[in-house]
């Protein structure tokens, strides 16, 4: 259960070796004492590693073997995490950024993209939203991207992806509000970050740990978006209503 | 959620013992409402009425006579219980099950539904209280007062400043009080001397920020301070007005604004009275901004296995939320359970978990209890749920 100052208990990260979810992971232990964080990924030496930097943070860890892409996967994961604690915050963190120019040509590609992107975010969301009403109370943090909020010539399968998952996450709230849940759908610009490394930096980019900073601010004030860095949010507004002909000509 | 306000009548009224029977949904206002007029009160009163006879029961709940007349435990003679396994059970402290009735004094709900309790009540000759104020110009003339009228006051309470720092460290106001007589009240009073004004209640709206703020605490805390009369003085003041001064106030915490506020209560055992000076000192050093700040003396507490009140000192305020408060409260609950102290229950939001096995020694017999009256796990609560309190240890295997 979250403390009146916001604070979780146990945070499962869905996508357990992303830099952002993991620097959530990382804030939130300094504040609270022997937090429990369950880490759901593929088996990997980056989730074991993981696992043992939140355990020097104080934390009591647990690995749970997860893959976004096997549809049983999600219901599974989310119900042995909540074994014997409830599940206070869920951080959905997992994604793929694809290779773009790959990404709207190679069939395979796009269907990989897709179903990481969105179907399996969706299944991830039905499982957590059957746990927030059985618990009756549960904060899920969905990682979207301002990507998703126009599309771009340069990654528009990236892109729509993450704008049926924002658009997913934003309804979820909605369905879990009288149910005591509270969803917070967070939309960072560019993060350096081990999925975006080798790639020119964008404009505004930040750090992993100022998007966690901010996130758990977010959280603590019971908000339910959130763009990072704040600046973003009148950035996009103004690039949503910017005619075609001149988006196009922007160098983004 | 259970809500048994609907569950809220008078069953047996013996006016020549001083005892009632009475739903547990009744609230403490309306119970006094029939009471009072009829020369009898209740022997605690938190300082609110504005809460239920079950809810007094499951938290113990004390009042300015702590000191003197302990806590609401102490007053009830029997209770009827509905227990996970659906039974109605009638305990007593002392049989029949001593224990369950000790282990649902103070238990937080935690052990079933009370449904019925029988109550002493105290007679009294007026509706009144003499209340005697005297202004403190620090922490240290507060707390000696304080000590000085366990012996002679019947009712004692401090307000302190939690804002002023240096030689003016938590100076107060300290209040005294007594039971009037009809001798000390005006001829016009004395017409109708256990008068019960009607209830009139004022709304606070919706706030979109946070009315508590640096400016606002500093110029009340001034204020406070500064309206009480230098010289102590005395005057006569309806019991409601001094019992539950913030009654005529409805949905005040609205003035929290929607990040509302942490209600901060703790016990600190005589042999640690230092540590209610190094609390004050941090809470005046930290910015955070406290209105309603409360320090009282506590006199021995009841056999409640999560009863709050032991003897010593307590001290209360009210915070608003704001970023850094979560750090500077984490560092006064270590104090607190270092000095053998505790944390209010009925009123803690955020007390981080690990503290509770010291704080609350006896949270093993409680889980025993528990599992003996509810085996199913049927009664939970969100407080039980944060702390681990349905299912303690399980909560401490976790930690170790
Ligand atoms: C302005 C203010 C001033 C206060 N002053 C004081 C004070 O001076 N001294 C003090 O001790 N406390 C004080 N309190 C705290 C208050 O007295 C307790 O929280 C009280 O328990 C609230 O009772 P309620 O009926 O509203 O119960 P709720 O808030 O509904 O419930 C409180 C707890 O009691 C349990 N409970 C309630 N009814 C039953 C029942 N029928 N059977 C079993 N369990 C039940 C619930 O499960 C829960 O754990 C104050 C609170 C406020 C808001």
């Amino acid at each position: 259960m979250r403390d009146s100052l916001g604070r979780p208990q146990t945070v499962l990260l869905l996508g357990g070796t992303s830099d952002i979810g993991l620097a959530m992971a990382r804030a939130w232990a300094k504040q609270v004492d022997g937090l429990r964080v369950t880490l759901a990924a593929r088996p990997s030496p980056r989730r074991t590693s993981a696992a043992a930097d939140l355990e020097r943070h104080g934390c009591r860890v647990r690995e749970l073997d997860f893959d976004a892409l096997e549809q049983q996967d999600h219901e599974r994961v989310v119900r042995a995490a909540a074994e014997g604690e409830d599940v206070d915050v869920a951080v959905v963190a997992f994604g793929v950024l694809g290779e773009p120019e790959r990404a709207w040509q190679d069939p395979h590609h796009a269907a990989e993209l897709a179903a990481t992107n969105y179907t399996a975010a969706v299944l991830a969301g039905v499982a957590l939203g059957r746990l927030v009403r059985d618990q009756g109370h549960g904060m899920v943090v969905a990682l979207s991207s301002v990507a998703g909020e126009r599309p771009r010539r340069s990654n528009f399968v990236y892109g729509s992806s993450k704008a049926g998952f924002d658009a997913y996450y934003t309804g979820l709230g909605e369905a879990l509000r009288p149910f005591g849940g509270r969803v917070l759908v967070v939309r960072p610009g560019f993060v350096r970050s081990s999925m975006t490394e080798g790639l020119a930096e964008a404009p505004l980019a930040v750090d992993p740990d100022t998007v966690a900073a901010a996130t758990l601010r977010a959280v603590a004030s019971g908000r339910e978006q959130l763009w990072v860095p704040r600046q973003l949010r009148p950035v996009m507004s103004v690039l949503r209503h910017l005619p075609r002909p001149v988006f196009r000509r922007l160098p983004l | 959620m259970l809500d048994l306000t609907g569950l809220a009548q008078v069953h047996r009224l013996d006016l020549e013992a001083g005892v009632v029977e009475v739903d547990a949904g009744i609230s403490l206002d309306r119970l006094l409402r029939v009471v009072l007029p009829l020369g009898l009160t209740l022997p605690v009163q938190p300082g609110t009425r504005q809460v239920t006879v079950g809810g007094a029961v499951a938290c113990d709940v004390h009042g300015k006579n702590h000191h003197t007349a302990g806590s609401f435990g102490r007053y009830v003679r029997s209770l009827v219980l509905l227990t996970g396994a659906g039974d109605a059970i009638r305990l007593k402290p002392r049989g029949p099950d001593p224990e369950l009735f000790w282990g649902t004094v103070g238990g937080m709900g935690l052990t079933g539904v009370v449904l019925r309790v029988e109550l002493e009540l105290r007679r009294v000759e007026t509706s009144r209280i003499v209340v005697r104020a005297e202004r403190q110009p620090d922490l240290h003339g507060v707390m000696d007062a304080l000590r000085e009228h366990d012996r002679t006051a019947e009712y004692s309470v401090a307000w302190f400043d939690s804002l002023a720092q240096g030689a003016a460290t938590g100076r107060g106001v300290v209040m005294t009080g007594r039971d009037a007589v009809r001798d000390d009240l005006t001829a016009a009073q004395r017409e109708d001397p256990l008068h019960v004004p009607a209830s009139r209640r004022v709304q606070v709206p919706h706030t979109p920020l946070c009315a508590v703020n640096g400016v606002s605490g500093r110029a009340f805390n001034e204020a406070y301070f500064r309206r009480a009369p230098r010289r102590p003085s005395t005057r006569v003041e309806h019991a409601f007005g001094f019992f539950q001064p913030l009654d005529g106030l409805q949905s005040w915490n609205r003035l929290y604004g929607p990040r509302g506020l942490v209600q901060y209560q703790l016990v600190i055992p005589d042999a640690a009275s230092e540590v209610v000076v190094e609390v004050v000192r941090e809470v005046a050093a930290s910015g955070h901004v406290s209105c309603l700040n409360v320090l009282k003396r506590f006199g021995p507490g009841t056999p409640g296995l999560l009863s709050f009140p032991a003897p010593g000192w307590t001290l209360a305020l009210d915070l608003p939320v704001r970023a850094g408060l979560d750090a500077v409260l984490d560092r006064l609950d270590a104090r607190v359970a270092e000095a053998g102290g505790r944390l209010y229950l009925a009123k803690d939001s955020r007390l981080p978990r690990r503290h509770l096995p010291t704080m609350y020694p006896r949270l093993g017999e409680f889980a025993e209890l528990r599992h003996r009256a509810d085996p199913g796990g049927l009664f939970v609560s969100d407080l039980a749920r944060r702390l681990g309190l349905h299912r303690p240890t399980e909560g401490n295997l976790h930690d170790a």
